[in-house]
C-alpha cells in the first residue's frame, strides 16, 4: 500500500511516495540520492548513514513512513556555491578515500560529530565512526580527515 | 644499496596527488554499478541449497512462474551445461572446470539452485520460495580430514569436470618441490622446529557486495556493467558460458566498492546476462550481505606445517612446508592459492640449501575458496613466521636477529622462484631491490623493541608483549599476465590515458595517470584517465596478484615514452633542433637551446597543421620477473589474562615497495591491509554448523574491525628503487595482510608465553591456551 509523505531532502521539500515497509534508504535511492549506499540492510555497516533532522542515522533502519515532515541531508546536499564541505575536502586531501563506497556515510557521521564537538580528539573521532565500517583504509586517514576538517572549520592552522 | 636515482627528482610521481576519482566519490555521484538507473529492469533473486551435498531429483518452478510479476525462472534444466571455472584468471585458467551455471548436484549450503527474474526485488525473492525442489541427500565432507579419509564421499565424481588432479580422492591439485634433501638437512641441524598452524574460513567483506547490471545496446550486444576486478576475464568466461562470440559482449567496470580478490570471480555476470538475453530487458543482480558471505567466495582455510633446521648461530639449513588447502565445493583458485603459500614465502629465507614444499588442495562440502588479498601467502606466513619465532626462542636469540641472518638480499635468488609458478613453473629472478634491513631498523626503533620485548609490562589483568614478522610478495605473475595502455594527445596538449587496468578503490587510475604525466611533462590534471571498458580500452588481466603498479604501470610508461618520442619529433621540426636534445616539462618541449614550444602548439600542428597524425601509442607489458616488495611488521599487544581478550596497542608496518608513486595511496594500501589482517587475526571467522551451514553471515555476527578496535596503524615507506619497475615502483597492495596473524601470535607469546596456532585468536582460544599452560604448571 502506497502513501505519500513530505520530506525535506537537502533543503528542498518534496512529496515522496512510500510503501509501508520501505526503509528510508530505499526511498532515498529511489529518489535519486544514490550516495546513500546499500551495504548490509541490518544497520551494521553505516554506508547508508544520513542526517535526519541533523542527527546521523542508518537510513536502512528507519521506516520511511516514520519520517513524514522531517529533514534529511545527504552528501549530495553538502556542496555550497561550488565549494565542498570542509570534511569532503579533507577526505580528498588526506587520501582518506579509497574505494569510496563508505565515504558518503562516513562524511555524514563525521559532520554529525563536528556539529556536536568542534574540537574532537582522535579517540572521539574513532568512537563516532564506530558504526561506519571501512574495509580499505584502516581508518587512519579517515580519522585524520575529520581532525583536519575540525581545524579548518575553527579557522585553525590548516585553514 | 638503493639505486642512486632520487625519487625527489620526479615532478608528479612521488607526490600525494589527489585521487582522480575523489571528487565524484566524496560528492556521491552515481559511479557504482548499483547506482545506475534500474528503471525497466528485471531484478534477480537466488534460491540457495539447504543441503551440503545433494542431488536434485526434481525441481518444479511452475508456482514461481505463475506469480504475478515473475518473468523468468532459471535452473539447471533450462541453462547451459557448459563446464567452466568462476576464477577470473588468464587463459587457460589454472583452475578446474568443475561447475556449470546451475549444478544438478549441489555441493554446499548456499549454492545457487535457481534464479528468478521479476519486476521488483520483493517479487523475485517471494518467487524463490515457491520453487519446489526435491533433493536426494548425499554424505557430506565437512573438513580437510574427512576429505582425505580413505573412504571419503567423492565430491566431484561427474564425468564432465576437467582439470581435477584426483577427483576420486577429492584432491584438486598437487605441488611437490624438492631442493636438496630436506630430511637430511633437518636431521643434521643443531636445532629443529616443527610447527603446524591452521587458518579459518574468512570473507573479504567489501562494503559494496557483488552487483551487476546487464542490458542490450542498440545493436543487440550484451552490455555488463559490473563490480569486477577482471573485466576482460568476465567477457571471455561469460562468452564461453553463454555461447556468445566475445565481440557480442561489452563489459564496463565502473567504480568498484572494494574487492580484495572476491571480485576476481565470475559470479553474477553469467546469470544476469542470460536473463537479459532471454527477455530482452535490462536486469540487475545484487548479492545480499548474507549471500556475499555464504555464496560468493572466501579465503581458503589451510593447515600448514613448517619444519626448520638451523645451525646453533641461527642460520637456516633446511625448510620444509606442507600445506593442505580447503577449496570448499569448487576448485576456484585452488591450485594457485595453494602454490602461493610456498612460492611467496619460501624465497624469503634463501639461506637454506635444503627446501621442500608439499601442497595439496582438497574439496569439501563447504563454502568456496577464492582469491583473497595475500592469496595463500597469508596462510603460509602464519606457520613460517611462527616457526621462525619458535626457532628464536629455542636458540635464545632475538627474533629480529634470526630474521636478519636468513632473509634474502639484493643480488640473491632462490630456487623456489623458478620451481613454483601459477599453473606452470615460475621464473628465475634475482632480487633487484630489498631494503628489509632498513625496514627492520625502523620497526625496531618505532615499536620500542629493545625495551618492550620480554618485559611483560602489567597493567591490571593486561600484560603487554611485542611481536614481529617479515614478509615478501610479488609484483604480478611473471610470464603470464599482461597489461596494456593507450595514450592519445588532444588539441590542448592534454592526453587520454585508456587502460584495461582495473581500479577497485586502490587508486590505480591515479597512479597510472601520474606515471603518464611524469613521462609527458604535464600535471596530472592534463591526463584524462579512462579505465576498464572492454570496448574502449586495451586489454589488461585486471587487478590481482599485486600487478597493477608494476605490470600496467610499465605498460603506461612504455606507451607514454612512445608518445613522447612522437611529440619530440614534431617539436624537433618546429624548433629546428635535434630531437635528442629535447625534453618535455611544464607542458612544453624544450630544446637544448632553451627554445620551447608548448604541447598545445604541437598538438594543434599534428592535428590540423602539417604532417598530420594522431600522436599516441599503445604499449603492452608482461613481467619477465615479479619483483617482491618487502615488509617488516611489529606489534605491541595487551592480553587480558582474566578474559583472554587481545588488544593491539600499537602497530608498525615498514614497507619497501620501491618508489611510492603516490605515498598516500601506498600508505593506504598498507594501513588497510594491516587492518584487515588484524581482523583476520583476532575476530573474523565464518562459523559453520555440523551440517555445513554458515551460522554468522551478517556484519553483526562476523566482526570486522571498526575504528575503535584498531590502534593508529603506522605505515612507513622506506626509500627504495626497483630497477625494473615504472619509475622504480613495485607492488604494495597485498603484502600487509600477511603480517598481523604471525606478528600478533608472536606478540601474544612474548606477553603471556602461549603459542596460538589456530586463528583467529579469540578471547576463548587465548583463555583456553592460558588455562592449558596453567594446568601444566
Amino acid at each position: 500500500m502506497s502513501t505519500t509523505i513530505t520530506l525535506t531532502i537537502n533543503g528542498t521539500e518534496r512529496p515522496v511516495a512510500v510503501e509501508l515497509g520501505d526503509s528510508l534508504l530505499e526511498v532515498l535511492r529511489r529518489e535519486g540520492f544514490t550516495s546513500v549506499k546499500h551495504g548490509c540492510d541490518t544497520g551494521d555497516c553505516g554506508a547508508c548513514a544520513v542526517l535526519l533532522d541533523g542527527d546521523a542515522v542508518d537510513s536502512c533502519m528507519i521506516l520511511a513512513i516514520s519520517t513524514d515532515g522531517r529533514a534529511v541531508t545527504t552528501v549530495e546536499g553538502l556542496e555550497t556555491d561550488g565549494h565542498l564541505h570542509p570534511l569532503q575536502q579533507a577526505m580528498i586531501d588526506t587520501g582518506a578515500v579509497q574505494c569510496g563506497f563508505c565515504t558518503p556515510g562516513t562524511v555524514m557521521t563525521g559532520i554529525d560529530l563536528l556539529s556536536r564537538n568542534t574540537d574532537p580528539t582522535q579517540d572521539d573521532v574513532k568512537t563516532a565512526l564506530a558504526g561506519n565500517l571501512c574495509r580499505c583504509t584502516g581508518y587512519v586517514k579517515q580519522v585524520d580527515a575529520v581532525l583536519a576538517a575540525a581545524r579548518q572549520m575553527k579557522g585553525g592552522p590548516d585553514a | 644499496m638503493p639505486d642512486p636515482v632520487d625519487p625527489r627528482r620526479f615532478a608528479v610521481v612521488g607526490h600525494n596527488e589527489p585521487k582522480v576519482d575523489a571528487y565524484a566519490l566524496v560528492t556521491g555521484k552515481p559511479v557504482f554499478a548499483g547506482d545506475a538507473s534500474s528503471d525497466g529492469a528485471l531484478h534477480i533473486a537466488f534460491l540457495a541449497s539447504t543441503h551440503a551435498h545433494a542431488r536434485i531429483t526434481s525441481i518444479d518452478t511452475s508456482r514461481a512462474e505463475a506469480l504475478d510479476g515473475v518473468s523468468l525462472v532459471l535452473t539447471h534444466e533450462n541453462t547451459p551445461a557448459t563446464m567452466y571455472t568462476t576464477a577470473g584468471q588468464g587463459f587457460p585458467e589454472p583452475s578446474p572446470y568443475d561447475t556449470r551455471m546451475f549444478n544438478p548436484t549441489v555441493r554446499f549450503v548456499g549454492e545457487r539452485v535457481a534464479a528468478v527474474a521479476a519486476e521488483t526485488p520483493e517479487i523475485a525473492r517471494a518467487a524463490t520460495k515457491l520453487i519446489d525442489v526435491a533433493y536426494e541427500t548425499l554424505p557430506a565432507v565437512l573438513s580437510i580430514d574427512e576429505a582425505l579419509a580413505p573412504d571419503a564421499p567423492i565430491i566431484h565424481g561427474e564425468d564432465e569436470a576437467t582439470g581435477i588432479h584426483d577427483a576420486a580422492r577429492n584432491i584438486v591439485s598437487v605441488v611437490d618441490v624438492d631442493i636438496g634433501d630436506v630430511e637430511a638437512g633437518i636431521a643434521g641441524s643443531a636445532v629443529a622446529v616443527d610447527t603446524t598452524c591452521e587458518t579459518q574460513y574468512a570473507q573479504h567483506v567489501p562494503i559494496e557486495p557483488h552487483v551487476v547490471r546487464a542490458y542490450l545496446d542498440n545493436d543487440g550486444r550484451l552490455v555488463l556493467l559490473t563490480s569486477t576486478q577482471v573485466p576482460f576475464h568476465v567477457r571471455r568466461i561469460v562468452a564461453r558460458v553463454l555461447d556468445l562470440p566475445v565481440h557480442r559482449i561489452r563489459v564496463i567496470k565502473p567504480r568498484v566498492g572494494g574487492g580484495f580478490g572476491v571480485k576476481q570471480e565470475i559470479l553474477l555476470e553469467d546469470v544476469t546476462g542470460l536473463v537479459t538475453l532471454r527477455t530482452g530487458r535490462p536486469a540487475v543482480a545484487e548479492l545480499s550481505r548474507p549471500e556475499e558471505f555464504v555464496s560468493s567466495r572466501t579465503r581458503h582455510p589451510m593447515r600448514v606445517r613448517v619444519r626448520l633446521g638451523a645451525t646453533d648461530d641461527g642460520t637456516l639449513r633446511a625448510v620444509a612446508m606442507d600445506v593442505i588447502s580447503n577449496t570448499g565445493a569448487y576448485g576456484s583458485h585452488g591450485l594457485t592459492v595453494m602454490s602461493n603459500a610456498g612460492s611467496k614465502t619460501l624465497p624469503l629465507y634463501n639461506r637454506a640449501p635444503d627446501v621442500r614444499y608439499r601442497g595439496r588442495t582438497v574439496y569439501t562440502n563447504l563454502p568456496v575458496g577464492g582469491a583473497y588479498r595475500g592469496y595463500g601467502a597469508t596462510q603460509g606466513y602464519f606457520a613460517l613466521e611462527t616457526a621462525m619465532d619458535e626457532l628464536a626462542v629455542k636458540l635464545d636469540m632475538d627474533p629480529v636477529e634470526v630474521r636478519r641472518r636468513n632473509h634474502i638480499r639484493v643480488g640473491e635468488t632462490s630456487p623456489i622462484f623458478a620451481a613454483i609458478g601459477e599453473g606452470k613453473p615460475g621464473v628465475e629472478q634475482t632480487v633487484g631491490s630489498c631494503e628489509l634491513e632498513r625496514c627492520l631498523d625502523i620497526g625496531v626503533e618505532e615499536i620500542g623493541w629493545a625495551d618492550k620485548r620480554g618485559a611483560r609490562r602489567r597493567d591490571g589483568p593486561w600484560v603487554h608483549g611485542v611481536g614481529m614478522s617479515i614478509h615478501m610478495q610479488g609484483s604480478g605473475i611473471a610470464d603470464v599476465d599482461m597489461g596494456a595502455a593507450t595514450i592519445k594527445m588532444n588539441d590542448d596538449g592534454s592526453f587520454n590515458l585508456l587502460i584495461g587496468a582495473t581500479d577497485l578503490g586502490t587508486g590505480s587510475d591515479t597512479i597510472l595517470g601520474q606515471i603518464a604525466a611524469e613521462v609527458l611533462g604535464v600535471p596530472l590534471a592534463k591526463i584524462v584517465v579512462y579505465s576498464s571498458d572492454t570496448d574502449m580500452t586495451p586489454f589488461d588481466v585486471g587487478a590481482y596478484a599485486s600487478s597493477t603498479t608494476y605490470v600496467s604501470g610499465n605498460a603506461v610508461r612504455r606507451a607514454a615514452e612512445q608518445a613522447r618520442a612522437q611529440i619530440t619529433a614534431v617539436a624537433s621540426a618546429m624548433l629546428e633542433e635535434d630531437a635528442g636534445g629535447i625534453s618535455l616539462r611544464g607542458e612544453a618541449a624544450i630544446g637544448a637551446s632553451g627554445n620551447r614550444v608548448t604541447l598545445e602548439e604541437i598538438a594543434l600542428r599534428s592535428l590540423y597543421g602539417s604532417d598530420q597524425e594522431q600522436i599516441g601509442a599503445t604499449a603492452s607489458f608482461v613481467g619477465d620477473e615479479s619483483p617482491p616488495p618487502f615488509l617488516a611488521s611489529f606489534a605491541e599487544v595487551a592480553v587480558d589474562t582474566e578474559t583472554g581478550q587481545v588488544r593491539v596497542v600499537d602497530y608498525v608496518a615498514v614497507a619497501d615497495c620501491g618508489v611510492a608513486i603516490n605515498p598516500h595511496a601506498a600508505e593506504g594500501q598498507v594501513e588497510g591491509a594491516i587492518a584487515n589482517g588484524i581482523g583476520y587475526a583476532l575476530t573474523e571467522e565464518m562459523l559453520i554448523s555440523g551440517h555445513g551451514r554458515v551460522r554468522n553471515p551478517t556484519l553483526f555476527d562476523y566482526k570486522i574491525p571498526a575504528a575503535p578496535d584498531l590502534p593508529r596503524i603506522r605505515a612507513i615507506l622506506v626509500d627504495s628503487y626497483e630497477p625494473t619497475g615504472p619509475m622504480g615502483a613495485k607492488s604494495v597492495a597485498e603484502i600487509g595482510i600477511n603480517a598481523p596473524i604471525p606478528t600478533i601470535a608472536n606478540a601474544i607469546y612474548d606477553a603471556v608465553g602461549v603459542r596460538l596456532r589456530n586463528s583467529p585468536f579469540t578471547a576463548e582460544r587465548v583463555l583456553a591456551a592460558l588455562d592449558a599452560v596453567a594446568s601444566e604448571d
